[in-house]
């Protein structure tokens, strides 16, 4: 009963509410938007519900997320330390968070193997973030001695520059594994080479499209698009996200539906079988 | 003359970094740390001159700053944000600023929420439509987008193993991913072959006389340097 009250009776008067409020309360030509917005967050709610409640979820395996442990655990061996570059970009951006996230995880191995680490920031917010996760994943370790303030630190804003000085910190430290993990641009390709030449186990992961093709060329492992965003919740194995990203795959499949539904009735329009434009249900009003 | 010292400069500093390819070297780490530092100095100046001032301030204390704002009291908010960020500083207070990181990272993913939902999600759902009007070629190109953007959602399904069925629609969803990667790499590689060349056509410019040979007898001289230093790091290298 709790169930069904949460996840059909609330989605349905939240929608009501939405479209027979008498007073203008809510910008026009949104109602797609919103109702789409209801079902993603209902579908994951769900799921993360069920994950909760102890429901098994498969997660097929990643190669770069079982790659990561490998790579500091070389570095350890050959008393080298770990680079960790989180991209050029600011917390704006969820390819910084989700490289942030990745960021702990990697912190946590570097604690509890006693391995050095290297994370060089281009944005000052950033870097303070940074120093808080890794802080903190040095702490759940039980390794705060092995803290400094110093791995986390600023090089510069400017893209480039910050590229020069990352490549100096690669040729000069010779690190044994580097994570570039975050939102990169056009100095992608410039590290990525850099860190292919000093002999470097490299494991990158971005959500930019544009850069992808770069780290697949000069890095051992690469978690494209959306494996970099759901490669947290597999490092964290925590049933919220891993509920998640179970949700998001049945959001996917709605897509999928929609899209061959989408496709089919735009070609009986288009034959005069049908009357009716599907796609002029997707309206999207920006936000003024 | 002063646009002669801007020139070799210029070539200095771009030769420094070309000299990247010898390996790490005192022209890299000089040109490097004079790159890192000036534009760190730069982007702060013109931050807090071009932003913060004119922004913030000017709209705060509109009567000292004029920069053509009138008062606004909520910019207080983003003031007090800031100087939250400042408490970094303090061993006892460094608690507060993660207010202001917890503020922009939940406003950011609230707000990207919305924009990627109806960028990635409906415009994408929208463009689906077939337009049978096109030619056979424009109506096929639709099939095979259709096809690869149906193949590569299956690829990022994480729950599912990717056998039997699902497994062969993954697999040519790699297929085009992988074609789309080849075709971004080789447009990107064209782009920075045309920026060398834009670099080359420049310091074959001040080659010229009427910059003093600057290109030809900086390349020397750091070829000596180098060479130098080569010979120095060789023997150093064998005493050990």
């Amino acid at each position: 009963m709790t169930q069904y009250i949460k996840y059909v009776l609330i989605p349905f008067l939240t929608l009501l509410f939405y479209f027979f409020f008498p007073f203008p309360l809510f910008l026009e030509g949104n109602e797609t938007t919103f109702v789409c917005v209801i079902i993603l967050c209902f579908i994951v709610e769900y799921f993360i519900e069920k994950a909760k409640n102890g429901d098994k979820i498969y997660m097929r395996p990643i190669a770069a997320i079982k790659a990561m442990e490998e790579a500091v655990g070389r570095a350890t061996e050959m008393g080298k330390p770990v680079l960790y570059v989180p991209g050029i970009s600011s917390l704006d951006q969820i390819d910084t968070i989700s490289g942030l996230t990745i960021l702990g995880h990697v912190a946590g191995m570097t604690a509890e193997y006693d391995a050095g680490l290297q994370v060089p920031v281009c944005v000052p917010i950033v870097m303070e973030t940074a120093k808080e996760t890794c802080k903190e994943a040095y702490l759940k370790k039980g390794r705060s001695d092995l803290y400094r303030n110093d791995m986390v630190h600023y090089v510069t804003d400017d893209q480039f520059a910050y590229a020069a000085g990352v490549n100096g910190i690669m040729l000069r430290e010779k690190p044994a594994a580097v994570f570039f993990q975050g939102k990169f641009y056009a100095e992608s390709l410039i590290l990525a080479e850099t860190g292919n030449s000093i002999g470097a186990i490299q494991i990158a992961g971005t959500g930019s499209s544009s850069q992808i093709p770069f780290f697949v060329t000069a890095c051992d492992y690469t978690l494209i698009g959306e494996e970099f965003y759901a490669a947290s919740a597999y490092l964290s194995g925590s049933p919220e996200m891993l509920g998640s990203i179970k949700g998001q795959d049945y959001v996917k499949v709605g897509c999928i539906i929609m899209i061959v539904f989408v496709f089919i009735s735009s070609a009986l329009n288009g034959y005069g079988i049908i009357n009716f434009d599907v796609s002029s249900l997707f309206r999207i009003n920006i936000i003024r | 003359m002063v646009e002669i010292i801007g020139v070799w400069c210029a070539v200095l500093l771009t030769l420094s970094i070309f000299s990247y390819l010898y390996g790490d070297n005192p022209f890299y780490k000089a040109a490097e740390h004079i790159f890192v530092g000036v534009s760190a100095g730069y982007i702060f100046t013109i931050t807090f001159w071009d932003t913060i001032w004119p922004n913030l301030f000017g709209r705060l204390f509109p009567t000292i700053v004029q920069a053509g704002f009138d008062f606004d009291a909520s910019y207080i908010f983003p003031l007090i944000l800031g100087v939250f960020m400042l408490f970094r500083l303090s061993k006892k207070y460094d608690w507060l600023s993660r207010i202001s990181i917890a503020y922009i990272v939940g406003m950011m993913a609230g707000l990207k929420f919305y924009v990627f939902l109806n960028s990635n999600l409906l415009t994408q759902i929208k463009s689906s439509a077939i337009n049978l009007s096109g030619s056979y070629l424009s109506i096929i190109n639709e099939f095979i987008v259709l096809v690869g953007v149906i193949s590569g959602l299956v690829y990022f399904f994480f729950s599912k193993e990717h056998t039997g069925a699902v497994g062969k629609v993954s697999r040519i969803g790699v297929y085009f991913l992988m074609i789309k990667f080849g075709a971004s790499f080789g447009f990107a590689v064209m782009g920075r072959i045309s920026l060398l060349i834009g670099r080359f056509e420049e310091l074959i410019e001040y080659s010229s006389f009427k910059y003093y040979y600057s290109t030809p007898a900086i390349l020397v001289l750091m070829i000596i340097v180098l060479t130098y230093w080569s010979i120095k790091n060789t023997n150093i290298n064998e005493n050990n």
